[in-house]
This record gives structure tokens, sequence and C-alpha cells, in this order.
């Protein structure tokens, strides 16, 4: 406390306090770790069981729902998490109100972008392009 | 009012170098490098492949180069070490696995772990199979 501080302990801790907000984030961190868990390891056993990696075999491996929808999931997923554990990231050293928000929500934007374009592909792989 | 400085997240220089803290500082940055390069990576990777073969072999020829080799191979070890003190997390999450020597353990098992499987992955890919 210094001179001239005339709260109370009580009042600073008040002031200072939890944003009561943040465990779901938390939560949705971990519940999103747990599915990538699955699908990552879905995703490097494929690879590893294709006879080849050659554009061929991926193509027709990727436009079948078997693994459109996994990859789907993925992409989802994976995007979501790494926004959130960004967020994570930049709010431990990004303290400026305005600059944490702007940095925040470009990566939000940035997240929801690479997410939007990878789906559109995988929809390409599955129903062909609009020509 | 508040005028004392707000308590910082733990920055490099203040922690004592061990397992534990090698762990927690490589969680963060594979994190960030799965982030951003390896979402990049991801979906570079899906367009090349959804715009025909032409399109792929531009991506298919970056990945054989050997910056993109660093790259994937590094992304793959990323991977690996990310999920394996994922895992970690999650079990200390419940609150075990915080005895000194037990902690100390795991922690090097992720590094372990993960040095191993990457290894594993690229022989496959490189030696076994092409």
């Amino acid at each position: 406390m210094s001179i001239g501080d005339s709260s109370t302990p009580l009042g600073r801790a008040r002031g200072l306090g939890s944003a009561r907000e943040g465990g779901e984030h938390w939560l949705t961190e971990r519940v999103t770790s747990i599915a990538l868990l699955l699908l990552g390891t879905w995703f490097i056993g494929s690879l590893l069981l294709l006879p080849k990696l050659d554009p061929h075999t991926l193509v027709e491996w990727l436009s079948a729902p078997t693994a459109a929808i996994p990859m789907a999931l993925l992409v989802i997923v994976g995007f979501k998490h790494a926004l959130d554990g960004m967020k994570v990231f930049i709010d431990d050293y990004v303290h400026e109100p305005g600059s944490n928000f702007v940095i925040n929500t470009l990566l939000l934007f940035l997240a929801v972008a690479g997410g939007a374009i990878s789906l559109y592909a995988l929809a390409i792989l599955s129903f062909g392009a609009a020509s | 009012m508040a005028t004392r400085p707000r308590p910082l997240s733990p920055h490099l220089g203040i922690w004592r170098w061990g397992p534990g803290m090698i762990v927690s500082i490589l969680h963060r940055a594979t994190g960030i490098a799965l982030s951003v390069a390896g979402l990049a990576v991801l979906t570079w990777w899906l367009m090349a492949l959804a715009h025909g073969p032409e399109r792929y072999a531009t991506f298919d020829k970056a990945a054989h180069s050997w910056i993109g080799l660093v790259v994937l191979i590094g992304l793959t070890w990323s991977f690996f070490q990310h999920l394996l003190s994922g895992i970690r997390h999650l079990v200390m999450d419940t609150g075990a696995a915080f005895e000194l020597g037990v902690n100390k353990t795991f922690a090097i098992l992720t590094i372990v772990g993960s040095v191993i499987l990457t290894a594993a992955l690229w022989a496959w890919l490189l030696g076994v199979r092409s």
C-alpha cells in the first residue's frame, strides 16, 4: 500500500480480483485437446497406412466421407484449439488493453479465414469444383 | 489506484533450467509453431490437393526441398512433443504426477518419446516406404 492510498486490503483485493470468467475457456482448451489427440492420431496413422503419398491416392482418400469428415473435424477443432492457445499466449504478454484487443481480434479473423479456406478445399475434394 | 505493476507470467529469465521448466516452455513454443506454421501448411496442402496435380506439384516440390523437409520434420516433432506434454498436462490437471521425481521423469519421457516418434515416422516415410 503506497502512502495516500486509503483503501483497505479487502478493497484492493476486490478491485484486483478475478474477472469471474475464463473457466469455460480453460475447459474448452482441454476438451478440444482430447478431441485432437484422437483426430491427430487418426491423421498420422492414415498417412502411414496409405499405400502411396502421391496426389492421386491422397485425393481419392480425402474425397471419401470416411476421411473427409474426420479431416473437417480436425480443421475445425484444430483452428479452435490454436486460437484458444494463442489467446493465452497473447494475454500473458500483451497487457495494454488496446493492443491486446487488436491482436486477439486479428488472430480470430486469421483462424476463421484459415478454417474456412481449408473447409472449402475439402468441399471441392468431396463435391468437385464449381465450373 | 493500483500503481504497483501487475505480476507477470513466467519469463525464461527467472526459472532454473530443469526438465519440468523445459517441457513447459516447449509446450508453449511447439503450440505456437503448430498454430502458425502447422495450420498454414495444412491449409496450403488441402488447397493444393483440391486444385489438381499441377498445383500439388508446387507444394510437393517445396515439401521436398531441404528447407521444406526441415519445416515438416520440425512440425512433426512439434506435434509429438505438444501431444505428449499435453497428455502430461491432462494428467496433472487431475492433481496427479506433482511429486518431484515422478514429475521430472514424466517431463523427460515426453522429450524422449517425441524424438523417438519423429525419428520413427520419418524413417518410415523416407526409408522403408520410398
